[in-house]
């Protein structure tokens, strides 16, 4: 049982908290000098949006659920497990951040999830 | 749209890519080394981060996934989250491979075939466009 409630919460934390980044960087804009002058003022200004502080909240949910997860169960369980991550971002790309998902960018992201449980399977 | 041209989005997926890889083996590597937490109790919890943050490969894989939030802030400026994240998981296929080429690891058929799935991917999503832009 509390597999399940920590894997949901590193998996939910993970596609939440990255989905959340991506929308305040939308909102920030995109950055196209790269001198370290301009990243530091990027980053700076990025502090500001509160949906990174959101972000920055459920990744860090995310992380220490999984922590804690692989501290007693095998990573060749939870990786595969996490796998998941990858459809519930797609469906969060879709239906929260509203992009724009092709049917060749689906068949990508399965394809890519699949690879990743098979990956750290065994 | 975006401005930026599609190998600004690939010059900031490799290290995207690299540092996720990296960040993941130095914790696994760390958490290896702090071991089993036999309850599930605060106090278990509390020994397990006590002891997680006097590990030094804890900390270096902590800096990689700083390193990679950076980069994926930047490139997410302007890239559709559906187009990054899966790319960016090229990271699963790259540990198979650099055991195999670096520790001379057996690495069994099932990951060579997870690997092979992950390119595929990787592959399809990458012939779709790196921006179609967030409707509002």
């Amino acid at each position: 049982m509390r597999t399940v409630v920590f894997l949901s919460l590193a998996v939910l934390g993970a596609s939440g908290g990255e989905l959340s980044v991506s929308h305040a960087m939308k909102q920030l804009g995109e950055l196209h000098h790269f001198s370290p002058r301009s990243l530091i003022n990027f980053l700076g200004r990025a502090l500001r949006v509160k949906w990174l502080w959101t972000g920055i909240v459920l990744l860090a949910l995310g992380f220490f659920s999984l922590l804690a997860l692989l501290s007693w169960a095998d990573v060749s369980f939870v990786i595969p497990a996490t796998a998941m991550g990858y459809v519930t971002g797609a469906l969060g790309a879709r239906f929260l951040l509203g992009e724009r998902l092709t049917p060749s960018r689906w068949a990508g992201i399965v394809l890519v999830s699949a690879g990743v449980a098979l990956v750290s399977l065994s | 749209m975006t401005r930026n041209p599609q190998w600004k989005t690939y010059a900031l997926l490799v290290p995207i890519v690299l540092f996720a890889a990296a960040g993941n083996v130095l914790l696994g590597k760390g958490m290896k080394q702090i071991g089993d937490a036999p309850v599930l109790s605060v106090a278990a919890f509390g020994t397990i981060f006590l002891k997680a943050f006097g590990n030094g490969w804890i900390w270096l894989g902590i800096g990689s996934l700083l390193v990679f939030l950076v980069a994926f802030m930047v490139v997410l400026s302007w890239a559709d989250y559906s187009f990054v994240m899966p790319v960016s998981a090229a990271s699963y296929a790259l540990v198979p491979l650099l055991s195999r080429w670096l520790l001379h690891e057996r690495v069994s058929s099932m990951r060579w075939a997870g690997v092979s799935l992950i390119c595929l991917g990787v592959a399809m999503v990458t012939r779709t466009p790196a921006s179609g832009g967030e409707r509002a």
